[in-house]
């Protein structure tokens, strides 16, 4: 078998009913992506701190505010990041191209000609093939994550685990996978070279891009999961700063 | 009536048609092409179905079931207990008579992709690591059902901006061979336009060969365009180093 196939490998032919009309997909990716958007925009552009205590929300991390002692929308600085790297990331590109765009709304079930379809040959979709530098500094967005996570461990008192702290956990780790598991950096760890072996060190970026490969069928799961991930460390912190909730310490 | 199929065919040619219906006994292991070919026998001796190994093996017997893109030979019946099974050609080719298409247009773009060219003369000394990537686009049969059901060709009447599927699968079977010499990323950015891709990945969901199109050819060819000419890093390099986008580079390896 040369490369992993994907788990989900269309097993042909049983059962050929119709479960379900084809607009049930799209909307739903519409309906998603939507709420998460509007969401986004209310913590952005609503909101001064993410922080409460040792949490930080990742829509507030690294407070770039901060550092240039500008407090206004101190989300704004970050939060363009991971929306850009989602946005042009190759499994959402699917996803809104079906949900939004109906390009094609469902794969032969709907047939909808648009005679100006030009694919991502022009700006702004073009704007696209440029995923690799919004890798790039997600990666950056990323390290601070991880510091959060960690920092999230560390209350007034010393070390302790609360809800929070595995929530920001849980959350930096489905983010490394989603990031790693990357078609762009899946192509820049080997997926480039013609020959694995032909430069006389024929494992190491064989070996990542084999690895990276196998995260890689697992990719769209990871930006489902990292989604929600974050979205509910942001909310489960929203919730503590106005006092909704209180977070519980397991010990 | 369990012991019996209910088909809708498309009959017909270039000048229009419609579906006719017709009844099939059921039997056991029996797929699409076998009720064609009973409706052949018994029933409507002048319906034309293109088709050859019935094993799945020769990419011709590709048509539409309940307006899935499917091969007939491997499209079992049983799966439509109670439901009428409407055959259709594949729609995105011109009919010749009834389920067969002119599927030609793919033989020209065939000629447009330049070979292999070997860097070094064959026999090739080459590791698996080497050439795993490629063994998998050589499972393609060129069912061309990817070409009937990508929208750029199907929708969007593409053909002239857009290679399709197969042939990217096929570009990429060339361009990731560890012993060939010829650039075809030029070609690709341009004539054979996989920028038309919006990688929604509907040819993966139909390949009956299980290739990921998309994922595995596809997506790595855009980012081989990427480097050339989208990347302004690389080719603020590349300018600097006196190549030229458009101009091959003859790749170079160590043959071992
Ligand atoms: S992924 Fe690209 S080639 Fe495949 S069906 Fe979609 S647009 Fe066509
Ligand atoms: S890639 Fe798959 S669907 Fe396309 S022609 Fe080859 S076997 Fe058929
Ligand atoms: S392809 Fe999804 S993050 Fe890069
Ligand atoms: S008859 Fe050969 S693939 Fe169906």
């Amino acid at each position: 078998m040369a490369q992993p196939l994907e788990p989900t490998a269309r097993s042909d032919g049983h059962n050929a009913a119709k479960s379900k009309p084809y607009w049930v997909e799209p909307v739903i990716t519409m309906v998603i992506l939507g709420v998460w958007v509007l969401y986004s925009l209310w913590e952005v552009l609503f909101h001064n701190t993410g922080t409460y205590h040792n949490y930080v929300s990742p829509y507030f991390s690294p407070g770039v505010g901060d550092w240039f002692g500008w407090h206004v929308l101190d989300a704004l600085y970050v939060a363009w990041v991971p929306l850009l790297f989602r946005f042009s990331c190759y499994y959402y590109r699917k996803e809104y191209y079906r949900g939004f765009f109906w390009d094609p709304p469902a794969c032969y079930a709907v047939d909808k000609p648009r005679p100006r379809y030009s694919g991502e040959t022009k700006w702004p979709l073009a704007f696209n093939n440029l995923h690799r530098y919004a890798w790039y500094l997600a990666l950056i967005v990323l390290i601070f994550l991880w510091k959060d996570a960690v920092e999230a461990f560390f209350f007034k008192n010393g070390f302790g685990v609360g809800v929070g702290s595995l929530i920001l956990l849980v959350n930096a780790i489905l983010l490394t996978f989603y990031t790693f598991s990357c078609h762009a950096f899946r192509h820049m760890v080997g997926g480039k070279k013609d020959c694995y072996s032909c430069d006389g060190k024929p494992t190491t970026s064989y070996k990542l891009w084999n690895r990276v490969s196998q995260w890689n069928t697992l990719h769209g799961t990871w930006a489902w999961a990292s989604l929600a991930s974050v979205w509910a460390a942001d909310l489960y912190i929203r919730l503590l700063i106005m006092g909704v909730i209180h977070d519980v310490r397991l010990f | 009536m369990s012991d019996e199929f209910k088909l809708m065919v498309w009959r017909g040619d270039a000048s229009g048609g419609a579906e006719v219906e017709y009844h099939v006994p059921a039997e056991t292991g029996m797929v699409v092409l076998d009720a064609l070919h009973y409706i052949e026998h018994n029933l409507a001796p002048d319906l034309a179905v293109r088709w050859n190994c019935k094993a799945a093996h020769c990419g011709s017997c590709s048509a539409e079931v309940n307006g899935e893109p499917k091969l007939l030979c491997k499209t079992r019946m049983d799966q439509y207990v109670g439901q009428t099974v409407t055959v259709r050609p594949m729609k995105t080719f011109p009919i010749i008579k009834d389920l067969v298409t002119d599927v030609s247009w793919n033989y020209k773009v065939a000629k447009e992709v330049p070979l292999l060219a070997p860097t070094a003369p064959a026999p090739f000394n080459m590791q698996q690591i080497d050439v795993d990537r490629i063994q998998e686009f050589h499972r393609c049969i060129e069912c061309f059902l990817c070409q009937d059901t990508c929208h750029v060709l199907r929708d969007h009447a593409g053909q002239n901006k857009y290679f399709g599927p197969r042939y990217m699968i096929k570009i990429a079977e060339f361009e990731m061979h560890p012993m060939d010499g010829v650039d075809r990323v030029p070609l690709l950015a341009h004539e054979g336009g996989v920028g038309m891709c919006n990688v929604t990945k509907c040819c993966t969901e139909v390949c009956p060969q299980h290739i990921r199109i998309t994922d595995n050819a596809i997506i790595p060819l855009k980012e081989r365009v990427a480097d050339r000419y989208y990347d302004p890093i690389k080719i603020l390099l590349r300018r600097l180093g006196g190549k030229k986008d458009d101009v091959s580079e003859p790749k170079t390896h160590a043959v071992t």
